[in-house]
C-alpha cells in the first residue's frame, strides 16, 4: 500500500503519512485540533502577542471597557485582560494537562494489569476504585483541599489521588477482552513476562479509549481548576488564572462584563475545542484504528 | 493394567521421545460441574517426527497444547495433572520461570486464526524478532535484518519493503506465515501447529503445510500438527493420534491409520471424508458428540458405534495394543479389523 513511499528519505515519509492521516480525520477532530494548536501557541507566544505585562498594574486605566489598546479591556487593577487571558492558558493547560495525564498513566497501568492477572489485586483494586468513585469528584477534591490547604500543589495532591479510579476501570474492563486474543497467548508462547505482555503488547490496544475519555476528563480537569480557583482553593491571585479572574470580576459585573464574561468564553472556546478533539478521536479510534498507532 | 501400557512408539526406548504424556488430565470447574476436557492422555512423540492429533471440534485437542505449554490464563479453574516429560523434565511440575523460559527458547505454538495471533498495533517486523531483541541481545539494526531473512524464508516476497507493515495490510495466509517466522526465532525444538490452517482458504493451506514441513527438514525440530482434517493430517505427519471426547482413541503410523484403522470412530473419520468418485456418497457419522460434563463409565463413543456391544457402555477402556505400534482403545478391534478389510 504505501510501498512506493518506502523509498523516499524518513523525514519525507513522516510527512506523507501524517498528511495521509489527517486527511482521514473526522471534521470535528480537524477543527478541535486547530483550535486547540491556536490556543497552545498563544499560550507560548503570549510575550509576542501582547505588549502588556498580566502582572502590570495600571490604576489610571482601570475597568476599561474593550478597545483596540485593551481588545478584552482591563481590570479593577487596570490590568490588560487580554494579556492575563493569555498568560493564564499556560497555567491552565500545564494544570488541566498534568491533572489528566499524570493520573491517567498509572490509572491504565494499575487497571490493566489487574484485568490481566485478576485474583486478590484485582478485587482489592476495584473495591478501592468503587469506594473512590462512590463520592462525587468535586466534593472529594474539595474535601482534600480543605485538609491539606489551598494551592496549586494541593490541587495536584488532590486529583492524583482521586483522578486514577476512572482509567483504572476503563483499562481493567478492555483488559479482560484483551487478555483472551491470540496475540496475547502467543507472546506467552514467546516466554515473554507478564509484565511485558501487559504494558507493551496489550497496552497500546487498550490504550484508545482511555485516550478518548482523557479529553473531555481535561476540560473537566480545566472546569475543576477554574472552579477551585474561583473558589478561592486554587491558584491564589495575582496569578493570571481564567476562574480566578472570573471570581475577581465577579463585583464588577453590572459596570464592568467584560472582566468575567471575556476569560469565561475563553474557557468556553477551549473546553469546546477539548471535547471536539475527545469527539473526534473517538470516531477515528472506533471506526478505523488500525493505523492511528 | 494401564501402568504398565506401552508408550505409543512401543519398542524405542524412551530416549527417543522428546515428549511424553502419562496420564494427562485437563478437568475444568465450575460451580456445579467437572469437565474433563483431556482424560488420562498417553502419548509419546519421537525427536524429529511429526504427529498429527485428529478429532472434531471439543475432541480436546486445542486443550492438549495448552495443558503442555501451561498457557491456561490465571483466572480460569483448570486442574491439569499427570506428568508431562519434555527432555527428563516433568512441564507440570517446572516452576514459572523456568517454563517461561522453555516456551521463549524451545517450544513454540501456532495458532489458529492469524487475523487475531498478531499484535494489531506493532509492525510485523518487530513482532517476528522481539524475542531475539529481547534475550538475544540483538540491537535494532540487526533485529531488522534478522527480520527481514525470517519473513525472506517463510516466503514473504520483498520482506525487506514488508517489514515495517502492519498486520492490517497483509492476507492471512502471509500473517500465518508471518506468526511461523515468528514461532521459528531462536530455533524451537518442538513447535505445536494448532490448527494453523483451518482459517485459510485451501490454495493457501497447501503452502503453509509445505513450509512447515520443509522448515521441520531444515531444523530438525519435532512437529505436533493438530487439526480436525485428516487429508490435512495424510500428507504430512509420520503418526497420527485420534481424539475423541478428551481421549485419545487411536494411535499408529499414518499409513496404518488408513489403511488398518483398529478403532470405530476412527472408520467413521475416513468414511466422512468426501470423494470425487462418482456415486460415492458421504457416509457421516450418526448422533452426536457426547457431553463432557455426563460421560459415562465405558466408552465415550459407544452410543454412536456401529460394532457396540451393550458391555461397550459400562466397561472403562484403555489404550492396548492392537499391532506392533498400533494402539486402540476399543474392547472390540478385531471387529472392526474385519469391516475395514
Amino acid at each position: 500500500m504505501t510501498s512506493l513511499a518506502n523509498t523516499a528519505p524518513l523525514s519525507r515519509r513522516l510527512l506523507q503519512q501524517l498528511i495521509e492521516e489527517v486527511r482521514h480525520w473526522p471534521i470535528s477532530l480537524k477543527i478541535g485540533t486547530s483550535v486547540l494548536t491556536l490556543i497552545v501557541l498563544a499560550g507560548v507566544f503570549a510575550p509576542w502577542l501582547t505588549p502588556y505585562d498580566p502582572y502590570y498594574q495600571d490604576l489610571l486605566n482601570a475597568l476599561q471597557a474593550p478597545s483596540w489598546a485593551h481588545p478584552f479591556g482591563t481590570d479593577m487593577f487596570g490590568r490588560d485582560i487580554f494579556a492575563r487571558v493569555l498568560y493564564g492558558i499556560r497555567i491552565d493547560m500545564q494544570i488541566g494537562f498534568f491533572t489528566t495525564y499524570v493520573p491517567l498513566t498509572y490509572g491504565v497501568m494499575l487497571g490493566a494489569l489487574a484485568g490481566y492477572h485478576g485474583g486478590w489485586f484485582d478485587a482489592v483494586l476495584m473495591r478501592i476504585i468503587d469506594v473512590a468513585v462512590a463520592f462525587p469528584f468535586l466534593v472529594l477534591i474539595i474535601v482534600i483541599i480543605a485538609i491539606l490547604g489551598p494551592g496549586v500543589h494541593n490541587i495536584y495532591v488532590a486529583v492524583f489521588l482521586v483522578a486514577w479510579a476512572m482509567y483504572a476501570r476503563l483499562a481493567r474492563s478492555e483488559m479482560l477482552v484483551e487478555r483472551t486474543k491470540d496475540y496475547v497467548l502467543a507472546a506467552r508462547v514467546l516466554g515473554f513476562g507478564s509484565g511485558r505482555i501487559v504494558l507493551a503488547h496489550a497496552l497500546p490496544n487498550i490504550i484508545s479509549s482511555s485516550i478518548v475519555f482523557s479529553m473531555s476528563d481535561f476540560v473537566l480537569n480545566i472546569l475543576l481548576v477554574s472552579g477551585l480557583s474561583f473558589l478561592g482553593l486554587g491558584v491564589q491571585p495575582p496569578a493570571p488564572e481564567w476562574g480566578a479572574m472570573i471570581a475577581e470580576g465577579r463585583d464588577f459585573i453590572l459596570d464592568a462584563w467584560w472582566i468575567c464574561t471575556l476569560p469565561g468564553l475563553v474557557v468556553v472556546l477551549t473546553g469546546t475545542a477539548l471535547s471536539l478533539v475527545g469527539d473526534g478521536l473517538a470516531r477515528r479510534l472506533g471506526h478505523n484504528r488500525k493505523s492511528l498507532m | 493394567m494401564d501402568a504398565s501400557l506401552p508408550t505409543t512408539s512401543g519398542h524405542s526406548g524412551a530416549a527417543d521421545n522428546i515428549l511424553s504424556l502419562r496420564g494427562l488430565t485437563t478437568e475444568f470447574r465450575g460451580r456445579h460441574t467437572r469437565i474433563r476436557a483431556n482424560d488420562d492422555l498417553r502419548l509419546a512423540i519421537k525427536r524429529g517426527s511429526t504427529l498429527g492429533i485428529v478429532g472434531e471440534s471439543g475432541s480436546g485437542k486445542s486443550v492438549m497444547c495448552r495443558s503442555i505449554l501451561r498457557l491456561w490464563p490465571p483466572s480460569i479453574d483448570v486442574h491439569v495433572s499427570g506428568i508431562v516429560e519434555y527432555e527428563g523434565r516433568d512441564l507440570l511440575r517446572l516452576g514459572e520461570e523456568d517454563m517461561r523460559r522453555l516456551r521463549g527458547t524451545e517450544l513454540r505454538m501456532v495458532f489458529q486464526n492469524p487475523m487475531t495471533s498478531l499484535n494489531p498495533v506493532w509492525p510485523i517486523g518487530d513482532q517476528v524478532t522481539e524475542g531475539l531483541r529481547l534475550y538475544g541481545g540483538l540491537t535494532k539494526a540487526a533485529a531488522r535484518k534478522k527480520a527481514v531473512e525470517m519473513l525472506g524464508r517463510v516466503g514473504i516476497p520483498s520482506p525487506e519493503r514488508r517489514v515495517d507493515e502492519y498486520p492490517y495490510q497483509w492476507s492471512g495466509g502471509m500473517l500465518q506465515r508471518a506468526a511461523i517466522a515468528m514461532a521459528m526465532t531462536g530455533s524451537p525444538k518442538l513447535l505445536f501447529a494448532d490448527e494453523p490452517t483451518t482459517a485459510l482458504d485451501v490454495t493457501i493451506q497447501d503452502q503453509i503445510l509445505a513450509l512447515l514441513l520443509e522448515l521441520q527438514e531444515r531444523t530438525g525440530m519435532t512437529l505436533v500438527l493438530v487439526s480436525h482434517d485428516l487429508a490435512v493430517v495424510a500428507e504430512t505427519c509420520d503418526r497420527i493420534a485420534v481424539m475423541y471426547a478428551g481421549r485419545i482413541v487411536e494411535t499408529a503410523p499414518t499409513r496404518e491409520i488408513f489403511s488398518a484403522p483398529r478403532h470405530p470412530y476412527t472408520v467413521g473419520l475416513l468414511r466422512s471424508i468426501p470423494h470425487l468418485s462418482a456415486g460415492a456418497r458421504l457416509k457421516p457419522i450418526p448422533g452426536q458428540p457426547p457431553d463432557l460434563a455426563e460421560l459415562g463409565p465405558g466408552c465415550p463413543f459407544a452410543p454412536r458405534c456401529i460394532y457396540a456391544s451393550p458391555d461397550c457402555a459400562t466397561t472403562p477402556v484403555h489404550l492396548a495394543a492392537a499391532g506392533p505400534d498400533h494402539l486402540t482403545a476399543c474392547l472390540y478391534p478385531e471387529r472392526i479389523g474385519q469391516a475395514a478389510a
